[in-house]
């Protein structure tokens, strides 16, 4: 029986960048195949050329042993292969039976038949045992819940072959086992499937074979159970890595940060922090576990001053910071690595000599008479440069030339260097490679070895797990439980992330 | 010392290459005309040096082009000054006008102070009017988010006729449809009491303070924390308030700053050329040219002086091409090619094409990744 995906020397080349270089990749039927690699390897960009949405500039691909062109999706999902993306392709004030058939609707005369519509999904979501409410709206549930809509809207158009990408960004540690079980039972039932992800521990527990993507091109395809951690993340990186944070015992001072009662609304006027008390210390690193959007961005918001504070009062050595304008703030000590960096971190048609006194540009020692001096502004962003080792050709290009990796350094080296006596990470190793994540995460703990408090908001829970000394999880607004670092699991986490008491994780 | 030079010489190879491309469109957009004045069966050279002769051709006709070129060069600061902070100031038009009227006022109802302190004093009266009109659209903008563009051409408008009504009866001649003329004292120096060559001119010394202002603008922009804020906020108004930026502060005093220049504008016009304010029957233009100067001007105010250089000229050059027996219209129809030209930023599209395809090129020949 012929391989049902056959990809044979795809090349693709971006302006500067050639992301797929003489790629080959089997799928055979009924297997779970992994598509590992770093960010930017070009695992996307394959898999948006079996999906028709990026051309080839060579190669050519086979669907159950015959060739085909695909040039749009439409003639993908005519070939059976569906794709459920990264972010989430859903309407949301529709219901879950409305989303899962939008495109290929059930017409009763000229009208939507609404009622065969509902019948048709109750059916599929039976017969692939994925639990949704038909009659759901889709803003009212879960990710896990939604996620499992995006499969079935792929089930509904007749994939065979299922491309998931980056599946389990999004899901608590209970949700990716669920998710786990749900890709087995699909396969059970003669489907294949892709799996784009760069984490180790989800390859081994998910797939039967996994393929290695580094920098355009196919290092290796091994069977799952004949590998293991280590030698993928060799592979996948191109050398050896330390896959664990060194870090000496914590030497906990006075608290820093003191959040009381804090209460903030989010921009649809709801209240997404309902009153979180929490306490920094000097020397350690605190961190903040939890599923995206249980309201760890608006804390941040609210301590930084980019959002207000609806009650309590936020403390930073003893001095009360709520509701001061962000300018207030990071003259009093916060320095705060943002979620978002295009959007927030960096003015990205600003030079990075520029960007380097972003929050800072009132400083004295940049000015000359009544001017900025933009040579000392160079000399200082040309110290940042070497010391946190940003890879650019020199201080005068645009900020949006780097890649992400050099920009977050860039950020994290502006941030660091304030000297700040609280330093805020929010998602600081988003989209970086192994390379970078290592060198900010050793930035954070020579932070905290200074004896500075660091708050540290992440989605990766390896990461929580790793840096924080202490890990406070949030959930709907609240914070749950606060878990000594050495005491806590990932299923405890897990468990804690869903909404569960600390007691029940025990 | 060799490194503020070195500064200063980097600061002026930056400048250059932002205006590069709309020289080159202006170039294309010549020829362009001059194809145009061919396929009307007249010649393109006589076109043009009717165009250049008409505009540049004596002393006198210098001076009358820059007589048009000065307000230009501010209005067309005033749009890309708050361009740099993300707004588009479509309401210098209502600035300048009120800049103008206020001008006049201040020129008559102070009649009998010493010359130098009463022309100041006109000249920051006019800017500051124009300033405090267009911190009405900054301060609705910042408050209650409601968009800069409407409301600058309602507050267009409003000056317009509260401009009319002020030169219909507070200060209007009887019987005639203009406003009283300003004191001597308060009119600006004109060449043509010192200099023969220009003696038909009515080149004032606004020109230099034009140029002044550039100056200005050019260091406020690029050289100062408030520039460097206000740009930050144009670039991403995100990142400016997580640096710890007022976005909203920014707004109002760009839209100030914005206002101070075409305010001065309408007080130069008011004080150099027509010492007096018209019953207007429609706008001015100059504000809405300026608009144009702004874009030519890539929004860099060295660029904009050249650019209303270049508008300067055409209008002023028309009336002798038709002389010619070319039509004046062919004047319009180059501006606009010129327009469309740098709006569609065709120069820089296809030259970056083929920078792109060339280094495609290059790393598919290397195989090379990133």
């Amino acid at each position: 029986m012929p391989a049902v995906i056959e990809m044979k020397g795809i090349c693709k080349s971006f302006p500067g960048i050639r992301a797929n270089d003489n790629i080959n990749l089997t799928v055979e039927q009924g297997e779970i195949h992994v598509l590992l690699g770093e960010n930017g390897a070009g695992k996307s960009t394959l898999m948006n050329i079996l999906y028709g949405l990026y051309q080839p500039d060579e190669g050519q691909i086979f669907v159950k042993g015959k060739p085909v062109r695909i040039s749009n999706p439409n003639i993908a999902i005519s070939q059976g292969i569906g794709m459920v993306h990264q972010h989430f392709m859903l309407v949301q004030p529709f219901t879950v039976a409305e989303n899962i058939i939008l495109g290929k609707e059930p017409k009763k005369g000229t009208t939507l038949d609404i009622e065969k519509a509902i019948k048709d999904v109750e059916e599929i979501s039976r017969k692939y045992e994925l639990k949704v409410d038909a009659k759901a709206v889709v803003q009212d549930i879960s990710v896990g819940m939604q996620q499992r809509v995006e499969i079935l809207k792929t089930l509904y158009r007749g994939a065979e072959i299922l491309i998931l990408d980056e599946p389990t960004a999004v899901l608590t540690p209970q949700e990716i086992e669920e998710l786990g079980v749900i890709l087995k039972s699909l396969v059970s039932q003669g489907k294949s499937i892709i799996l784009i992800t760069h984490k180790l521990k989800e390859v081994m527990s998910m797939s039967d074979r996994v393929t290695i993507v580094r920098r355009g091109k196919i290092i290796d395809t091994l069977n799952t159970k004949d590998t293991n951690i280590d030698e993928l993340a060799e592979k996948m990186v191109g050398r050896k890595v330390n896959l664990t944070v060194e870090k000496e015992e914590a030497k906990v001072a006075a608290p820093i940060l003191e959040i009381k009662g804090l209460k903030v609304l989010d921009s649809r006027k709801l209240e997404a922090v309902k009153g979180v008390d929490l306490q920094v210390h000097g020397g350690e690193i605190l961190g903040i576990a939890g599923v995206d959007g249980n309201g760890q961005s608006d804390l941040v918001q609210a301590i930084t001053g980019l959002s207000k504070a609806e009650a309590g009062e936020i403390l930073l050595n003893g001095k009360e910071i709520t509701n001061l304008p962000p300018k207030d703030v990071i003259e009093s000590g916060v320095g705060h690595i943002p979620e978002d960096r295009h959007k927030r971190g960096l003015v990205l048609n600003y030079s990075l000599a520029e960007n380097s006194i972003l929050g800072s540009h009132h400083s004295k020692r940049f000015r000359q008479g009544m001017g900025l001096s933009y040579l000392k502004i160079r000399e200082y962003s040309k110290k940042l440069i070497k010391e946190y080792d940003v890879r650019t050709p020199n201080e005068k290009v645009m900020a949006k030339s780097l890649s992400g990796g050099n920009q977050q350094k860039l950020i994290v080296a502006r941030e660091i260097d304030r000297d700040p006596s609280l330093c805020i990470a929010s998602q600081p190793t988003r989209g970086l490679d192994v390379g970078a994540i290592e060198f900010v995460h050793k930035k954070l703990v020579e932070l905290r070895d200074e004896g500075k408090a660091v708050l540290l908001v992440s989605l990766e829970l390896d990461e929580i797990m790793a840096l924080s000394d202490r890990i406070a999880v949030m959930y709907d607004g609240r914070i749950v439980g606060i878990l000594d670092a050495r005491d806590a699991t990932e299923k405890k986490l897990g468990i804690m992330m869903a909404g569960g008491s600390s007691q029940n994780a025990e | 010392m060799e490194s503020r030079m070195n500064e200063i010489k980097e600061d002026m190879i930056k400048t250059l290459k932002e205006i590069a491309y709309p020289l080159v469109a202006i170039l294309i957009s010549f020829i362009a005309g001059g194809i145009l004045v061919y396929s009307f069966g007249k010649d393109p050279v006589v076109a043009y040096t009717a165009l250049i002769k008409g505009s540049l051709g004596d002393w006198n006709k210098l001076g009358e082009t820059l007589v048009t070129v000065t307000p230009l060069i501010l209005t067309g600061l005033s749009i890309a000054f708050a361009f740099r902070c993300g707004l588009f100031n479509i309401g210098a038009e209502g600035q300048f006008i009120i800049g103008s009227i206020a001008a006049v006022w201040a020129g008559w109802a102070f009649a009998g102070l010493p010359a130098v302190l009463h022309i100041t004093l006109t000249l920051l009266i006019g800017a500051l009017a124009g300033g405090l009109w267009a911190s009405v659209i900054g301060w609705l903008k910042a408050k209650v988010g409601s968009h800069e563009v409407i409301n600058g051409i309602m507050m267009n408008y409003i000056a317009m006729y509260l401009s009319n009504y002020i030169t219909m009866t507070l200060l209007n001649v009887p019987e005639k449809a203009y406003s009283v003329e300003i004191a001597d004292t308060a009119k600006l120096w004109r060449f043509s009491q010192a200099f023969e060559q220009l003696k038909y001119s009515r080149l004032h010394i606004g020109i230099f303070f034009s140029l002044i202002v550039a100056v200005v603008a050019y260091y406020i922009l690029n050289k100062t924390v408030r520039g460097y804020e206000i740009r930050a906020v144009g670039f991403n108004p995100h990142a400016a308030e997580y640096g710890g930026i007022s976005v909203k502060k920014n707004i109002v005093l760009a839209m100030v700053i914005s206002g101070l220049f075409a305010g001065f504008a309408g007080a130069i016009m008011a004080t150099g050329v027509q010492y007096r304010v018209n019953n207007l029957f429609g706008f001015t233009g100059y504000g809405l040219d300026g608009i144009a100067v702004a874009l030519v001007g890539n929004n860099h105010p060295i660029g904009v002086i050249l650019s209303a250089f270049l508008f300067g000229m055409l209008q002023k050059g028309g009336p002798l091409m038709q002389i010619q027996g070319i039509p004046k219209e062919v004047v319009g129809i180059i501006q606009g090619i010129i327009i469309l030209f740098v709006a569609a930023n065709f120069v820089k599209v296809i030259t970056e094409q083929i920078k792109q395809n060339k280094e495609l090129k290059r790393s598919a020949g290397k195989g090379e990744v990133e």
